[in-house]
Parts: structure tokens; C-alpha cells; sequence
């Protein structure tokens, strides 16, 4: 079962919420966690785990050879990315915005613009007993989550088995990584806070969801600070709020030390066994 | 004319609030930008009046037209993406997939696959409140190219800036390092960091604050909810002493940000107990150290 973590907001508590609920199953059953906020991973901040294996990420990217080049202008013509530029008797290739297509490559009629790899970030495998973590973390100066996330997929796909629950801690925001995050996932966890900020991006969150036609539920935290509006446009919208985490100073003093939270503050417990009731629910086909 | 960009790595930690006070206390010297265009959430507190509206049209889309299509294969093959395959015989584009390299129109033997131009949001021009205005957007759902549009708020709110002679533009940028982040500090004059004292805040900081230094920007931080962890605090002034990043203030932990939210206010409209003059007075030091 794949269940990505999301929001619309940044700072709503997704990676709190993925490390809680990774660490609390991993009690009983195998858990993989695959940290996807690939620009800023925190997951491992709160993970105590052993290193198992370490990889470098590369994206495949043109190279221009000089010698081949006969200033055609094809390449430039056909990226649609401007990454590829003819300036007078030059190519340049600007690798931060190639997408990766071949194109220039491929349609190069004199094969000057062979395809190398370049690094853009790494991914980093760990494991505590039954809880396994994958980190990937693009390197400074990328722009493009995408491929990175992508290829963290294929790890995990190759390592771990299809019926283990996977957890993804998904980016903020409601594009492109998010995307790439959730389109294969069996259900996503929306985590909001009370507050017209929270709820004005969880509702774009909700519209991201409705379009992939993703089931989700949500999960609402620090529950107690700003307003009711969340909670009365989940049952309009008839959305299952999963859990509500309590707005707790303790919380925010644990999270800030790099601490899980849910052995230490009960009620956040007993919110992450909500969670869990529910997803098994939705594992045996009880949830419509 | 400068423009001040603010940004945080990590989401969450006031940035928008902050922002939005930043541009209440401007009034009218200043153009206003909300280049989160993910999750814009300032227009909440700033109330625009939405005046003008224009779809912003970028990038393409592969769209096959069935009917001259000899289903070939060819342009499934050459797709890096996996966004073409073959559903009861037929090639079809999956537009989530989809980058819109338009390599596949450009091989396909019959010219019939046609490259759309995709609609991805739309952006606004706005009067607010503090009697200034404010260039804004709102992207597509599961939209590309924010980075784009992002570019194109920028540009919107330079020329009004300019136009009109004001003094700054105030931008509020998206969390992460990626690449509307990179588009929201092109042409920056002062980049101000907020931040706060957990693991993460500090973890984010650190990237963010990379991906300043190579733009060679010069930048200042706020400790938002300083009094959360002293320690990482701690951590974070030494951080900023080293990397001579301007220390522009700690604020406390303080609900009232909240309820300043829920009441659709700044927090200098909305503070009862002295939060305000730390706000008044950030805005003082940003603007000193840039002229």
C-alpha cells in the first residue's frame, strides 16, 4: 500500500506526521519511508537509522563536441526548453533547464550533442529494524525535482516488496513534484492547520487530488489554534478528517529538537491510531 | 529602485506574514509581489481587489489527433517520459506526464501530433489595502512552469514599479530550493531569510542560504519563534555571524499571528503587545542596510 503525505501549505506538519506514523507501524510491521521533498528533506532529521547504501543521482544532459558541429541550428530549433542556445559560432548547453527529452541529441544529424550524465543529487538508504528510509536530496543550484523524485521511485520499487506499506513525504505546493509525489499512490494524506491560510490551501490541494482522482483524507494539525472552517468545509465537501492533532507548545518543543513525538505526548497516539484503523479499513476495501 | 525577496527554505515559518506586514508598513512607496504561486496565501491579508485578470499561457502539451494517426509507435518510442502509450489500440497522451519537449510531433510521420500551448494559470493586478498594489497569481492545478509565471509576476511588478517611481518591491517567494525559488531571486537587491529554530529551520536555512551565496546576494535573517528552542537559536546566530548574514531580529513565539490571520490583518493591524514595533523596526534595518 503507497500513502504519500501532503499539503497544499508548507509547515502544515507532513514531515512530522510521516516520521510518526512511519516510526509507530514500524513497531509492529516492515515500513518503508521514502523522503520525496527532495529540495528540502527533514525526514532524517528525526530517523535513527544505519546507513545500508548510498548512491549519486545523475540526469542525462547534452555535451556539445565542437569538432562535430556543423552550426546547423537543429538542436536550438527543437529544444523547447532553451537549454540549448546558438550564439554565432557556439552552442551552449544550459543543463539546469534541460528536461532530458534527446531531442538535440537525437536529431543532431552529425552527432554533436552526445547525451553525458551529470550529478543532481543523491539518495541515501537506511534502516532501523523494520523501518526502512530512503533520503533523496537534490544537489544546491538544480531546479528540477522531478527527475530526482522519479528515479527515488524506481529505488524503492526495486528494493522493497509490493505489499509493505510505503510512506512519501511529499513536497508542498500543488505542482509538478507534488504531481510526480502522488500519481501512483493508493491514497494521500492531506495535513492542514486551522487557519484561513490552511484551509485556502488545502482547498487547491483538494482540487490537485479531485483531478489525479486520488482518494484522501484529511488530517488536520495543531487542531485548537485559528478556527472551525476547516473541519465545517471537510464535512460539506464530505472529506474524511483521518485525525486532529492537538495544538500542543510540548509539540513544537519536541519537534524542534529533532524528536519524535508520539511516545512522549499520548493524544498524538491515540490521533496516529485513528490513522492507522483507517487505513486498514481502506486496505480491505471497507472505505468507499 | 530594490527589491527585497523573501524567502525561507522551510514552509511554515511566517514568511507570508511577515511579507504582508513588510507591506503594510511600505503603504504606498512600495509594488507589492506574491510569487508563491503554489499556495498564495497573501491575498488574505492584504484583501486585493483582483482589478485585472490575464490567462498566463506556457509551455505545450503533445495532443494526438486520432484521426490521421496510422499508430505507428514512433512517437511512444522516443519519449523519455512515458507519457504516450497505447490504450485499446490507440496512442494516447498522458497530459500529467507529459513535458511538452514536443520531440514527438516533431518525428511523428503523418504531422499528426500538435503541440498546445497550455493554459497554466492566470495572474492579477490588484489594488490593496495600504493603497498600493500588488501583482499576484494563481497556478493551474498539477500546472508546470511555475518558475514562469513566478518570472512573469516579477517583471509585472518590476515595470509597475518602475513606471510609477516607487522605491521597493517586496517579494514573497515559495518554500524549497527549486525552481520558482530561483526565479523569485533573479535580480534581487536583498534577500531576508525567515527561519526558525527547529532542526529542520535550521537544515533548510543552510540550503537556501547556498543557493543565495551563488547568486551572490547579500541577505538578512529573522528567527522567528526564537523562543521555541534557545539552543538552535543558538545555532542559528552563530550560523548567521559566520556566514555574515545581517541579524535582523528574533521574534517570540506568539499567537497572535494566528489571530491576526483569522482576521484577515497584518499583524502591525492586529498587535496588542509590542509586536508590532519589532516589525516596525526589522523594516527599518532592511531599509538602512540597502540604501
Amino acid at each position: 500500500m503507497k500513502i504519500a503525505i501532503a499539503s497544499g501549505k508548507g509547515g502544515t506538519g507532513k514531515t512530522t506526521l510521516s516520521v510518526n506514523l512511519s516510526a509507530y507501524l514500524a513497531e509492529k510491521e516492515e515500513v518503508v519511508l521514502s523522503d520525496l521533498d527532495v529540495e528540502e528533506p527533514n525526514s532524517g532529521l528525526f530517523i535513527n537509522a544505519m546507513a545500508v547504501h548510498e548512491e549519486e543521482k545523475y540526469k542525462m544532459v547534452p555535451v556539445w563536441k565542437e569538432d562535430q558541429c556543423t552550426l546547423c541550428g537543429i538542436c536550438q530549433e527543437v529544444c523547447n526548453f532553451h537549454a540549448v542556445i546558438q550564439l554565432g559560432e557556439m552552442i551552449m548547453v544550459f543543463p539546469e533547464l534541460c528536461h532530458g527529452c534527446y531531442a538535440c541529441s537525437e536529431l543532431c544529424p552529425t552527432d554533436a550533442l552526445p547525451m553525458v550524465p551529470k550529478k543532481m543529487g543523491m539518495l541515501k538508504h537506511l534502516r532501523n529494524d523494520k523501518l526502512s528510509f530512503i533520503e533523496s536530496r537534490l544537489d544546491i543550484g538544480e531546479e528540477q525535482a522531478v527527475p530526482l523524485i522519479k528515479q527515488s521511485h524506481e529505488y524503492v520499487d526495486e528494493h522493497f516488496p509490493d505489499d509493505i506499506i510505503r510512506i512519501y513525504d511529499s513536497p508542498p505546493g500543488t505542482s509538478c513534484p507534488v504531481i510526480e509525489v502522488t500519481k501512483d499512490v493508493d491514497f494521500v494524506i492531506l495535513v492542514t492547520e486551522p487557519t484561513p491560510f490552511g484551509l485556502h490551501d488545502l482547498k487547491l490541494a483538494v482540487e490537485t487530488m479531485k483531478e489525479l482522482k486520488k482518494p484522501f483524507g484529511v488530517v488536520v494539525n495543531r487542531h485548537g489554534i485559528g478556527n472551525d472552517e476547516v473541519l465545517h468545509y471537510c464535512e460539506d465537501e464530505d472529506i474524511p478528517v483521518l485525525a486532529k492533532i492537538p495544538n500542543d507548545r510540548k509539540i513544537a518543543v519536541l519537534y524542534s529538537e529533532g524528536k519524535l513525538i508520539y511516545n512522549e505526548v499520548p493524544e498524538v497516539k491515540q490521533e496516529l491510531d485513528k490513522i492507522i484503523a483507517y487505513l486498514r479499513k481502506l486496505k480491505q476495501g471497507g472505505v468507499q | 529602485m530594490k527589491e527585497i525577496v523573501i524567502i525561507s527554505g522551510k514552509g511554515g515559518t511566517g514568511k507570508t506574514s511577515l511579507t504582508a506586514s513588510f507591506a503594510y508598513l511600505g503603504g504606498s512607496d512600495i509594488v507589492v509581489a506574491d510569487c508563491d504561486v503554489d499556495a498564495a496565501d497573501m491575498h488574505l491579508l492584504l484583501q486585493p481587489d483582483f482589478a485585472r485578470a490575464e490567462d498566463f499561457y506556457s509551455g505545450e502539451l503533445a495532443k494526438i489527433h486520432t484521426d490521421n494517426c496510422t499508430q505507428c509507435g514512433k512517437c511512444a518510442e522516443i519519449c523519455r517520459f512515458d507519457a504516450i502509450s497505447v490504450i485499446d489500440g490507440m496512442h494516447i497522451v498522458d497530459s500529467l506526464s507529459c513535458e511538452g519537449c514536443g520531440y514527438c510531433a516533431r518525428i511523428c510521420p503523418t504531422d499528426t501530433i500538435e503541440n498546445v500551448s497550455m493554459n497554466v494559470g492566470k495572474w492579477y493586478l490588484s489594488s490593496i489595502k495600504t493603497g498600493s498594489v500588488m501583482v499576484h497569481a494563481k497556478l493551474g492545478i498539477g500546472a508546470d512552469n511555475s518558475g514562469k509565471l513566478v518570472a512573469k509576476v516579477k517583471n509585472e511588478a518590476k515595470r509597475l514599479a518602475e513606471e510609477t517611481n516607487k522605491e521597493y518591491i517586496i517579494v514573497d517567494g515559495s518554500p524549497g530550493i527549486g525552481c520558482p525559488v530561483v526565479s523569485s531571486l533573479s535580480g534581487a537587491s536583498f534577500v531576508v531569510l525567515v527561519t526558525e529554530p527547529s532542526v529542520s529551520g535550521l537544515h533548510d536555512l543552510k540550503r537556501v542560504y547556498e543557493l543565495v551565496k551563488k547568486f551572490n546576494l547579500k541577505a538578512g535573517c529573522i528567527i522567528n519563534k526564537s523562543d521555541i528552542n534557545e539552543k538552535v537559536t543558538q545555532e542559528i546566530e552563530t550560523f548567521l555571524r559566520e556566514k555574515n548574514i545581517l541579524h535582523i531580529v528574533n521574534l517570540p513565539y506568539d499567537e497572535q499571528f494566528t489571530k491576526a490571520m483569522t482576521n484577515g490583518q497584518t499583524i502591525i493591524e492586529y498587535d496588542k503587545n509590542g509586536l508590532k514595533q519589532m516589525i516596525v523596526d526589522s523594516w527599518n534595518k532592511i531599509k538602512q542596510t540597502i540604501n
